[in-house]
């Protein structure tokens, strides 16, 4: 259905190309070159004031293997993991009942998911700052309910980090969600009732595996940027939430040694790529 | 009683709970800048103190103008370049155009942090002073491949014939597509330029990396503003940020006509 044949001649090609090229040599050259320049620098040594020498040596990668920075890269893939297990478990029945819901309710259902999704990011996050603040809401509710005596420290720890990330990318979760739940077929969720399955049953056997690609894009989708996540962690996070963006921004800009940031910088990507592979791998369609 | 009703219940529970989840914190952000209390998480009576004084921020005022400058013009590139590349992909032999449309994806999937420090390396390697024009161009190098995803998702559900069949009545290819195409993307690519916009408004990562003094953007400011303790200025002008984003989103949405509205994202 894409393009229509008669585009396809070699002029159409070669007006294709003229229409495609402004575009390719702005990605080319602030897109792919900067990549370029991060894997090259990678491989470089860095010099005695900050600066690049331009040596090749592995050194970069094999310091990363160091158990200090492997640590964060561990913290990183738990968090991650962590946030899109439960955008999962939160975001499911969220899913579930807006594809059920009459559909000229889907749409404001819908809307008001994506609201909060599209406010600034460092003011959603600043938003939990006064949540959990020691003399935030949560901390009075709990007091006031007689759950806890004294006000308990939750900025600042991995659980605020965990609860901001969970936040950010809720609706990214919900929205693919939403979209293969919505396209099943009613009368298959009654055949299966017809046929004596229990709602369990119902849930795993059918529903489950007709939603997969919606919940294989959904996990994506929120796992890659938590990976990388860098405001969510600075801000909510204490001394030492540090996770991959935030490693990689310090020795940038703190210790300023480039090559070890740009080496950090490509074992994140590598970890993205490696998802988006497994992605395609099981038979996902293009989460964007 | 396991019945429907009981399992409706549940699932409406669960979904309002989320809702909570995703809009107490912004009630709480917007019901505190109006709070009179300066520290005090207590309610002090009701203030509008706070918005009177970003009024008077003049670094502010600048960063406002600093960020809109910046939105416009990098909107204004991607959008001309995206839409541009989205009509060329089009054109193209399926097996080139496959493998364009994955290598252009790339910069959607890419870690923010990722372009972020790239862009600084390849600016402070090429000597160019880190300021408004790094900045911009980083927003249109990362809003270009997001104007060129809607508007090829609405080009691909466009009928070929309606442009053939202008051609057909002897319009040249700029008339059928100038007559034709292009009212018929209009929507797209206003929606797509909306959403570009908003999404350079609301930068920080990159901006972060490519910004150098004078650069400051309100993102920024607020990002500074919220290290360096917290003020209830932040709250009002967080509040605001807050309004003004669901005023360009509901224009987004509105233009693009768009029923099913996830289709921004998915």
């Amino acid at each position: 259905m894409t393009g229509s044949r008669a585009f396809q001649s070699p002029a159409g090609v070669r007006q294709a190309g003229w229409l495609l090229a402004p575009a390719l040599v702005w990605m080319g050259l602030f897109f792919v070159l900067p990549l370029l320049i991060v894997l090259l620098i990678s491989f470089a040594s860095r010099g005695a004031y900050g600066g690049v020498e331009w040596t090749f040596t592995l050194a970069n990668y094999r310091d990363l293997a160091d158990p200090l920075y492997l640590w964060i890269y561990l913290r990183s893939c738990a968090f991650a993991l962590a946030t899109t297990g439960l955008c999962l478990c939160l975001g499911f029945p969220l899913a579930y009942y807006i594809a059920r819901a009459p559909a000229r309710w889907q749409g404001l259902w819908l809307m008001l998911v994506l609201v909060p999704f599209w406010t600034n990011f460092l003011v959603r996050t600043y938003a939990w700052m006064n949540v959990l603040r020691a003399d935030g809401l949560l901390n009075r509710l709990l007091a006031a309910t007689g759950v806890i005596s004294e006000p308990v420290e939750i900025l600042y720890t991995d659980l605020a980090v965990l609860i901001g990330l969970v936040y950010g990318y809720l609706p990214f979760m919900v929205l693919p969600l939403y979209a293969a739940l919505e396209r099943i077929d009613r009368s298959l969720i009654e055949a299966a009732r017809d046929l004596y399955a229990s709602g369990w049953t119902v849930f795993t056997r059918v529903i489950v595996p007709l939603a997969k690609p919606g919940i294989i894009a959904g996990c994506l989708l929120v796992f890659i940027p938590s990976l990388g996540a860098y405001i969510t962690p600075d801000l909510l996070g204490g001394a030492r939430s540090m996770m991959i963006g935030n490693f990689i921004q310090h020795e940038y800009l703190v210790v300023r040694d480039w090559p070890l940031g740009s080496a950090a910088s490509f074992v994140l990507m590598a970890m993205v790529l490696a998802g988006l592979w497994g992605y395609q791998r099981a038979g996902g369609e293009r989460p964007l | 009683m396991k019945g429907p009703a009981w399992r409706r219940r549940g699932l409406l529970a669960a979904s309002l709970g989320n809702l909570l989840f995703l809009y107490l914190p912004i009630a709480v952000l917007i019901v505190y800048s109006f709070n009179a209390a300066k520290l005090a998480m207590t309610w002090q009576g009701f203030s509008l103190q706070w918005y009177a004084a970003l009024a008077r921020d003049h670094a502010l005022m600048v960063a406002c103008q600093n960020s809109v400058l910046i939105a416009l013009v990098s909107t204004s590139v991607a959008t001309l370049l995206g839409v541009s590349a989205a009509i060329g992909l089009e054109r193209l032999p399926w097996r080139l155009r496959a493998w364009l449309d994955g290598a252009l994806l790339l910069p959607l999937v890419i870690p923010e942090i990722m372009m972020g420090v790239a862009l600084l390396l390849l600016f402070v390697l090429i000597k160019v002073p880190l300021g408004l024009l790094t900045v911009t161009i980083g927003h249109a190098a990362f809003n270009l491949p997001v104007v060129m995803v809607i508007v090829r998702a609405r080009l691909r559900k466009l009928d070929p014939q309606l442009e053939e069949a202008a051609r057909d009545l002897g319009a040249t290819p700029w008339q059928a597509f100038r007559r034709v195409t292009l009212p018929l993307l209009r929507p797209a690519i206003v929606g797509a330029a909306l959403l570009a916009f908003t999404v350079s408004l609301d930068d920080f990562v990159v901006t972060f990396f490519t910004a150098g003094p004078g650069s400051t953007t309100l993102p920024l400011k607020v990002y500074s503003m919220i290290k360096t303790g917290i003020s209830p200025e932040i709250n009002a002008l967080s509040a605001m940020l807050v309004v003004a984003s669901m005023c360009l989103v509901g224009l987004s949405l509105a233009v693009q006509r768009q029923r099913k509205i996830y289709s921004l994202i998915h």
